[in-house]
Order: structure tokens, then C-alpha cells, then sequence
């Protein structure tokens, strides 16, 4: 089996500006930092790091929401960097995004039907009626009320707006999703409702994840692979148990010590497990 | 006697839509050097409690209803704004979750210390300076004397917080109300911040209430925990009798919807969501809160009366006419 995407030395480098009216660049910041990985049909690779790391600007450069500096990103077999405009939107169609906040990336002047509906008039693909059942259905499966299509975004809580953003992603039965930090804004409670969604709508449709967050536990769960990133770089990268059992890179381990716990007696022991490693990790 | 106790505490928003019942008739003392973790998700009035502590709700629309807040024998909702000034950062301080907007970023942190300090000592400005420079060393800052000049933009995100815990410290409070205050922190840098608050209560004997949503951090931080939902305590135990044998339905479905860290079958295995979402809190019905999102509601003791908080076992409070140790086997969530 080849792989659904594979990412190859992937950089991404950002310039510094300064200056008030005339800005020039005074400098670049590798942002991403020659990254590599594969991600196969059906499974989920967790891409986790603090903020800065570089998770989310990879995440783009997947998708070609940003143009890497330099690297190779193919999917399925075919190079993404090379594509020009057209071609690209093309390929969209098997690649889509969730973002992370429901708040911010659902437009509040359009309803919850055109929303579902816009990447399918954007890429011609049925009549206005197919279009119409389309939308209930993808509704349907996200678990939001079909009932609800003429009604604005700003009338929903996060979860349900979540829900919006998700239905939306599926619409063109795209192969990849990358979900950029999808439960972060959300409460606990709701947070799992959304990953059981995410799991249900894996196995039902074969979806392939990129899976980003800065949770530890929420990627564990997701993830069958988990690849760890640190200031632009990949410090490490296995299947999800032997990187959370056994982590290789002091990184990993700095990072999952200092994850609280919701166990009183264990955390007692994993307090002064977390001082011990930073000190080390000061001294050294 | 406790240090603080809140008593049948009601902080209600009057707005245009209704009165929203943010805060809806809660009651708890805190020990002198211990620390209470009141956890909940968004909305519960976990903030709101720690503001009307503080007096520092907006009025309106704001108003404390009823109910009472002792310190040290003085009802806190009484006093006026002048007294309430002399009590806050002197007494009890607090550091709040957003260390990017709660400093000014026009003035620098030296000024900002310092004029906690001489609001309520006596003090010249070089001695409030010489007690900022210590008050930063001890929250491990490096090179404090000359970052005194520094202001806040200068600061990463886990050092502004650090700066506004020596701000809280500045005067020796004797309790420390902290809201969420790691929550907009890398996980690397809220464990070094939790760690300096435990450090610092302990040297200080300063007593803690720590507001959260993450279960993790009361696990650790916490030596009792309120649970609250929907504007009140649903539950309060000791940290390890709540973590060990959670009582309500509520305490049980937040539990079981945290994804694990470790264990087996994590990625194969579904979380237990919680159905639906809390209730509106403009005029909520007089009936068990949970009660719509409870897997063993039922009978008219759910959807009738309101359950009282009552004291399950020694120390063990639960709202809830199902608490997990009084159900029947039979009693199954559908």
C-alpha cells in the first residue's frame, strides 16, 4: 500500500519586516524545518507541539493554503508544489480542512445551508435540488438538524458550529482531512462528542486525518500514529502507544511529564517526575 | 474558623432577555492554607463566584442577590468600594487567566509592582523597588533587577504570568484566587507555573482557590474540589474521595469524556459523551439542572424539585437524587 500523502523535507520560512513606512526584510524564520512523513489510506497521523512549533503552518502547506519554501508534498503520488491554480482546485476536492474555531470560520452572513453548500456550487457539482438533499443529508450524518439550514451560524453553540464546519468539509467526499486544532475551543463535554463524531465519520467514509492539536490526550485518542513537532522541527515520530509509553526525544518526554492528569494520586508522582526532567533538561 | 466562608451566595445578571442566574445559591469555606479547586465548564459561574468574592462584578447589570462572604469576620458584599480596596491585593489577590491583557502594556512591570505595594504600604519608592527586584527572584525571573524596566511586551506568555503572581504576592495576601491561570499556557510552561504556585503557597501559608476547567489541574493542585454546574455546586469531596469515588452523574460523564493519557484500547474505544448542553440560566425550571442530560433521571424527584445539596458521607456533598452510591443495580443509563 503507498501512502495517501507523503511529505518530504518540507520548509517553510516566514520573513521578519521592520521598518515603519518602508518595510524591508531583515530576516526569515523557519517556521517548518524540513519535516518529513507519510500519511496512509485510512489511518490518522496526530501531529502535536506546543504553540510555535510549526504544526498548524504545516498543516497548510498539505493543503497548499500556504506555499512551502522549498520540499515536496505529493498526494496520492501526484506533486502538489508544481500544480498550477486550476489543477490545484482540482485536487481540493479530496483534500479538506477543519479549522479550530467554530467561531471564527463559518461566515455569519450566510445560513447554515449555504455554508454545506458553497464548496459544491464552487466546484459545479449537482443541480440546485440535488443540492438541497446534499446538504440534509450531510446534516444528517454530522448530527445537526436538517431542519436548521435556513438559520445563521451566530444562533448555534460552538459544538453545533463545529458540527457546520465538519458537514461542510465532507461535502465533497474528500479522501484527507486535516482538522486544525478542531476541539480546542470547545468544553469537555462537547469535546467528545465532536471526536466521537470525528471516529464515527473515519470508519463510516474511510477518511484519512491529519489530526493537529496541542492537547496530548485528545491526539492519543485519535491517533494511530503520532508524529511530535518542536520549533519547526519533527523531534519524533511512531506509532501512538510506543511514543506515549516509550517517548525517544527528550522533548517528548519534557511534553508528556507535564501533562496534569485527572488522577490525584498518580499526579503526586508524576509532580516530582516533571521537576527532576526540568532541572535535567536546564542543566543539560 | 475558616478564613473565607461563602454562604447561600446568589449573583444574578438583570439584562434585557431576563435575569440570568449566574451564580445561584452557593455555599463553601476556605481553610487557612488550603486550596479549594472549583472546576466546571464554561458558563457554570465558576468565574462570576471568584469575582463577586473580589466585588468585582460589573453593576449593574451585575447584583449579589442574597448570601454573604466572610473574611475573617467581615461580610465582603457589605463593605464599600474604599473598604472592598483596602481588602483586595492587601488580603486576598488574584491573577487571572489572560496574562496578555490583564498587564498594562504602557507601563512597565516595575511601575506596575510597585504601585500595588505603595497603594497599601507606607513605603519610598526605592524600598518598593528593592521588594519588586524580590518579588520577581522569587518567582524565578532571571535578571530581575534589570527586567524592572522592562514592559510587558517583552515578556513571553509564561513570564507575564509570572510577573502577575509576584504583583499578587507583593503584599502577602493571605488568600490567592487564581482563575484559569494556565489555561492560555503551553503545557511545558503551565506545569513550571503550577509547580511555582505550589512552592509559593507553601512558603507563604497563603490559602488557594483555584478555578478550572481541567480536571487534570485540580488533580493535582487541589486539596477539595467544588464541581459546578449551571450556576451551582453539584458536588463537593475531598480531592481524593471525589476522584476516587464521584458521586454525581455530572462528576461521572466529565470524567468519562476526558480523553486518557494512558492505558490501552485509548484509540479503538469511543469517549462517553455528555448529550445535549446546560441549560439556559434565564429562568431555568425548578427541577434538577443535569436532569435533562442525565442518563438516570426519572421519576418526578428529577423533573420536579430542585435535589438539595446534601452530605452524602463525611465531607462528601452531592446534588442529585442519583448519586452513584445510592443507585440499584437495575438503574442502567439507557
Amino acid at each position: 500500500m503507498t501512502a495517501l500523502l507523503e511529505v518530504t523535507n518540507l520548509v517553510k520560512r516566514f520573513p521578519i519586516r521592520a521598518g515603519l513606512l518602508i518595510e524591508r526584510t531583515v530576516g526569515e524564520i523557519a517556521a517548518v524545518n524540513d519535516v518529513t512523513f507519510e500519511v496512509e489510506t485510512g489511518e490518522t497521523l496526530g501531529l502535536v507541539g506546543e504553540s510555535g512549533s510549526g504544526k498548524s503552518t504545516t498543516g497548510y502547506c498539505v493543503l497548499q493554503l500556504l506555499k512551502p519554501t522549498s520540499g515536496s508534498v505529493k498526494f496520492e503520488g501526484t506533486e502538489l508544489t508544481d500544480l498550477g491554480r486550476e489543477q490545484l482546485r482540482k485536487m481540493r476536492r479530496e483534500m479538506q480542512i477543519v479549522f479550530q474555531d467554530p467561531y471564527s470560520s463559518l461566515d455569519p452572513r450566510m445560513t447554515v445551508g449555504d455554508i454545506v453548500a458553497e464548496p459544491l456550487i464552487v466546484h459545479g457539482i449537482g443541480t440546485r435540488k440535488d443540492r438541497g438533499i446534499r446538504i440534509r443529508e450531510l446534516l444528517d450524518v454530522v448530527g445537526f438538524n436538517p431542519s436548521f439550514t435556513n438559520r445563521y451560524p451566530h444562533e448555534f453553540s460552538g459544538g453545533q458550529r463545529q458540527r457546520i464546519g465538519i458537514a461542510r468539509a465532507l461535502a465533497l467526499s474528500p479522501k484527507l482531512i486535516v482538522c486544525d486544532e478542531p476541539v480546542s475551543a470547545l468544553d469537555v463535554s462537547i469535546q467528545a462528542q465532536i471526536l466521537n463524531l470525528l471516529k464515527d465519520l473515519q470508519r463510516d467514509f474511510g477518511l484519512t486525518y491529519l489530526f493537529i492539536a496541542h492537547d496530548l490526550a485528545v491526539v492519543r485518542s485519535m491517533s494511530d500514529r503520532i508524529a511530535v513537532m518542536n520549533k519547526g522541527q519533527l523531534v519524533e515520530i511512531g506509532p501512538a502507544e510506543q511514543v506515549y509509553t516509550n517517548p525517544q526525544h527528550d522533548y517528548t518526554k519534557a511534553l508528556l511529564s507535564a501533562v496534569p492528569i485527572p488522577d490525584p494520586r498518580a499526579m503526586k508522582e508524576r509532580k516530582a517526575a516533571r521537576r527532576k526532567l526540568r532541572h535535567a533538561l536546564a542543566e543539560g | 474558623m475558616a478564613l473565607l466562608e461563602v454562604d447561600d451566595l446568589r449573583t444574578h445578571f438583570f439584562t434585557r432577555e431576563g435575569t440570568v442566574r449566574a451564580v445561584d445559591g452557593i455555599s463553601f469555606a476556605v481553610e487557612k492554607g488550603k486550596t479549594l479547586g472549583i472546576v466546571g465548564e464554561s458558563g457554570c459561574g465558576k468565574s462570576v463566584t471568584a469575582l463577586s468574592i473580589m466585588g468585582l462584578i460589573p453593576k449593574p447589570p451585575a447584583k449579589i442577590v442574597t448570601g454573604s462572604v466572610m473574611y475573617e469576620g467581615r461580610d465582603l458584599t457589605k463593605l464599600s468600594e474604599h473598604e472592598l480596596e483596602d481588602v483586595r491585593g492587601r488580603e486576598i489577590a488574584m491573577i487571572f487567566q489572560d496574562p496578555m491583557t490583564s498587564l498594562n502594556p504602557t507601563l512597565t512591570i516595575g511601575t506596575q509592582i510597585t504601585e500595588t505595594i505603595r497603594r497599601h504600604y507606607d513605603v519610598p519608592q526605592a524600598q518598593a523597588n528593592k521588594k519588586a527586584v524580590e518579588l520577581l527572584e522569587e518567582v524565578r525571573i532571571p535578571r530581575a533587577d534589570e527586567r524592572l524596566k522592562d514592559y510587558p511586551h517583552r515578556f513571553s506568555g509564561g513570564m507575564r504570568q509570572r510577573v502577575m503572581i509576584a504583583i499578587a504576592l507583593s503584599c502577602d495576601p493571605k488568600l490567592l484566587i487564581a482563575d484559569e491561570p494556565t489555561t492560555a499556557l503551553d503545557v511545558t510552561v503551565q506545569a513550571s507555573v503550577l509547580d511555582l504556585l505550589d512552592d509559593l503557597r507553601h512558603e507563604h501559608d497563603m490559602a488557594m482557590i483555584i478555578i478550572t476547567h481541567d480536571m487534570g489541574v485540580v488533580a493535582e493542585a487541589a486539596d477539595d474540589i467544588l464541581v459546578m454546574y449551571a450556576g451551582q455546586i453539584v458536588e463537593h469531596a475531598s480531592t481524593l474521595d471525589l476522584f476516587d469515588n464521584p458521586e454525581h452523574p455530572y462528576t461521572e460523564a466529565l470524567l468519562g469524556a476526558l480523553p486518557q493519557l494512558e492505558g490501552e484500547g485509548i484509540r479503538q474505544g469511543r469517549l462517553t459523551a455528555i448529550p445535549g448542553r446546560p441549560p439556559d440560566l434565564i429562568d431555568p425550571p425548578a427541577a434538577c439542572r443535569f436532569g435533562p442530560r442525565c442518563p438516570y433521571a426519572g421519576g418526578d424527584s428529577c423533573t420536579e424539585q430542585m435535589p438539595e445539596l446534601r452530605e452524602l458521607r463525611k465531607g462528601h456533598w452531592v446534588r442529585s437524587a442519583h448519586p452513584a452510591s445510592e443507585r440499584v443495580r437495575s438503574e442502567v443509563p439507557a
